[in-house]
């Protein structure tokens, strides 16, 4: 697979908007302004942006509990986001939603969701519409390694496979279901082996290498768009933070995070490649670095002092009409 | 005007409405049937109790779909395609079979508009079938509506009769919110007159089937025509019985129920439901916080016992809501 200059820095800047904003958003929330639970995307960045590089605003993604990093990749707003974190008015969702449930359907996001296995039946839902539209759209489901156990999972899986639809399941399979590893968690089984047992390609993928999830997900697209039917990527990356920030994390043995940052970084690792292999430089890299920084504190203070959506949003939007 | 039974309303219906709208697509288990048999037969169930029958040949496989045994999956994919450009009609077999998908109803397709900040429209219908009186057991013959109507941001329509069968749903599949339409399996043969052209009745608005002054019964699904019997037995007597059938229960018409209470003073629910946390019970609690004063006595409800539904026949008589039981209550309000 070819790799433009000007897509690979488009991904960059997608990785490290990810990092940026979830490291800030970890210090805020350590420092108590964010409500509610917030689950960090970071250590995987290279699987949201690995994927989410090769669809448009018309294709559709279903993400999980731990959604900033999809929607950053999928191409949402950051004030947006930020707004709707802070549950402001103007945020994605109005404030509404939160963290755990921001959607952005201008964008192909069809919402974070808070129930786990809960997306997949929905993007394989935006997959039948784009086989009974003929419009060439693809739909992809972001599932965890916790959720990989779920029956929606299966149904899902199984339901894309009769109708071959267009669609792509993406197993982020980041070592932990909450606070329960995956080598226990799904028994004896490897969730590439049980989605290979409902009739679709299947490979495994180093989910820290945005390279390999590209050319991963290359392959899955071009399949979907073809008509050819769902696959399925698990892409393995260890998150670098708890289940939810503020988890004391009492299942990981010390030092494993600081052995992540060192040797699995998907930023450091695109980088070694890009300037190697491309006519990237470190420089220009640190010239985004430093864009993103300066955004992504703008967002943080513009969302911090927005105005909260005023009580009768409690009522609206139940229904369009009642 | 021609007769039609309620089954041939709706697949009516659906026919008329896919003409009319290439977004709206139909599917669930067997709507067609036969794909992977040995016999080759192109529609070999067209739904369980042949609502779907023809879909398949006139608007082809592409939107009228099969699906595999797998209740999650279709109706969270129901939730999706709405989300994305499609108009789904979606097939649960039996109204029971939410315990194995109300993930998808209750957290999902119910909250999208307002946990997407009025951003999203969720154009789809659930067509459920509903009740007991066939003998199919504690799994497949519940009513279960209360438990839906409960939950924010769906609308819950129950038709009793053929012509507003077809213009209820007629409604439901042009709105733009997730619709439950719950049809009564022991019913799909009463006809009455329906028009062949297209119309739609409006939701929140009850109709009354029987005028009467003494006694307000609101009867629910199957139980307006039984309701409709009694009132018209005792008008032979004399007693003047006012026949409600709120059509939707949400939204739920309570100007009408309110304003038959006023005239009559006297009310009777008769529904289906087990009767904790009951529609019954919320209508009861509507009449009692809002038209106290219009009471001249005790409303009394009518309902199925707190238990499951039996498959033995005589216990599933006892366990319906019976013409006894109801001519029963009505004497109670009248003697109060």
């Amino acid at each position: 697979m070819s790799y433009d200059p000007i897509m690979l820095l488009d991904a960059y800047r997608r990785m490290r908007a990810i990092r940026e904003f979830e490291e800030r958003m970890r210090r805020e929330v350590q420092a108590g302004t964010v409500p509610g639970f917030v689950h960090l995307y970071c250590g995987e960045e290279a699987i949201a942006v690995g994927a989410c590089m090769h669809l448009l605003d018309t294709d559709y993604i279903g993400s999980t509990h731990r959604g900033h990093g999809h929607c950053i990749a999928k191409g949402c707003d950051l004030e947006g986001l930020l707004l709707e974190i802070y549950c402001k008015q103007g945020g994605l969702c109005n404030g509404k939603g939160g963290s755990m449930h921001m959607a952005d359907l201008n964008k192909g996001m069809l919402g974070a969701n808070a129930i786990v296995g809960g997306a997949p039946p929905i993007a394989i839902g935006a997959a039948l519409s784009a086989q009974v539209l003929g419009n060439r759209g693809v739909a992809l489901a972001f599932i965890g390694d916790g959720a990989s156990n779920q029956g929606t999972v299966f149904e899902s899986m199984n339901m894309a496979s009769c109708h071959s639809l267009p669609m792509i399941f993406m197993y982020e399979n980041n070592g932990y279901a909450e606070f329960s590893g995956a080598k226990w968690h799904m028994g004896k089984a490897d969730i590439t082996r049980r989605a290979a047992g409902f009739g679709m390609p299947a490979v495994k993928v180093d989910g820290t290498d945005f390279f390999a999830v590209y050319d991963a997900m290359g392959a899955a697209v071009e399949r979907a768009r073809n008509g050819e039917g769902p696959s399925s990527i698990e892409a393995v990356a260890m998150r670098w933070y708890g289940h939810f920030e503020g988890d004391m994390q009492l299942y990981r043995k010390a030092g494993e995070v600081d052995e992540l940052r060192k040797n699995s970084d998907p930023l450091i690792k695109f980088e070694a490649r890009v300037t190697a292999d491309f006519d990237i430089s470190a420089e220009e890299l640190r010239e985004i670095d430093e864009e993103l920084t300066e955004i992504i504190d703008e967002a943080v203070d513009m969302a911090k002092a927005a105005p909260k959506p005023t009580n009768d949003a409690l009522f609206t939007d139940v229904y369009a009409s009642y | 005007m021609p007769n039609k039974n309620i089954r041939d309303a709706i697949n009516e219906t659906l026919k008329l409405e896919m003409r009319r709208d290439p977004r709206v697509v139909v599917f669930g288990e067997d709507v067609v049937g036969g794909l992977g048999g040995s016999s080759g037969i192109e529609e070999a169930a067209g739904g369980t109790f042949g609502i779907t029958t023809g879909l398949a040949a006139e608007f082809g496989r592409r939107r009228v779909l099969d699906m595999p045994i797998t209740e999650s999956a279709i109706i969270g994919m129901a939730g999706g395609a709405a989300l994305t450009g499609l108009r789904p009609v979606a097939e649960l077999m039996f109204i029971d079979f939410i315990g194995v998908c109300f993930d998808q109803i209750l957290n999902q397709i119910a909250k999208f508009r307002y946990m997407f900040g009025g951003k999203a429209d969720v154009p789809l219908v659930i067509r459920t079938m509903i009740g007991a009186g066939m003998g199919t057991g504690p799994q497949h013959s519940q009513a279960l509506y209360n438990v839906l109507a409960h939950v924010p941001g769906i609308k819950v329509v129950l038709p009793s009769n053929a012509y507003d069968a077809k213009g209820l749903l007629t409604t439901a599949i042009r709105d733009n919110d997730p619709v439950i339409f719950c049809e009564h399996k022991a019913i799909y043969t009463e006809s009455c007159e329906v028009p062949d052209e297209s119309y739609a009745i409006p939701f929140g608005q009850a109709a009354i089937t029987r005028t009467g002054k003494d006694v307000t019964v609101v009867a629910l699904s199957r139980m307006v025509l039984l309701a409709n019997a009694v009132a018209d037995r005792l008008a032979k007597e004399g007693i003047s019985v006012e026949v409600l059938d709120p059509r939707t229960i949400s939204p739920l018409d309570t100007a009408s129920i309110l304003a038959s209470v006023a005239k009559t003073g006297r009310l009777v629910v008769v529904d289906e439901c087990n009767p904790f946390c009951s529609v019954a019970s919320e209508i009861t609690s509507l009449v009692a916080c809002e038209a106290l004063s219009s009471l001249k006595s005790a409303p009394v409800k009518v309902t199925a016992p707190h238990t499951p539904v039996p498959a033995t026949p005589h216990l599933e008589q006892l366990y319906v809501p019976s013409p006894a039981a109801i001519e029963k209550a009505i004497r109670a309000t009248l003697a109060g």
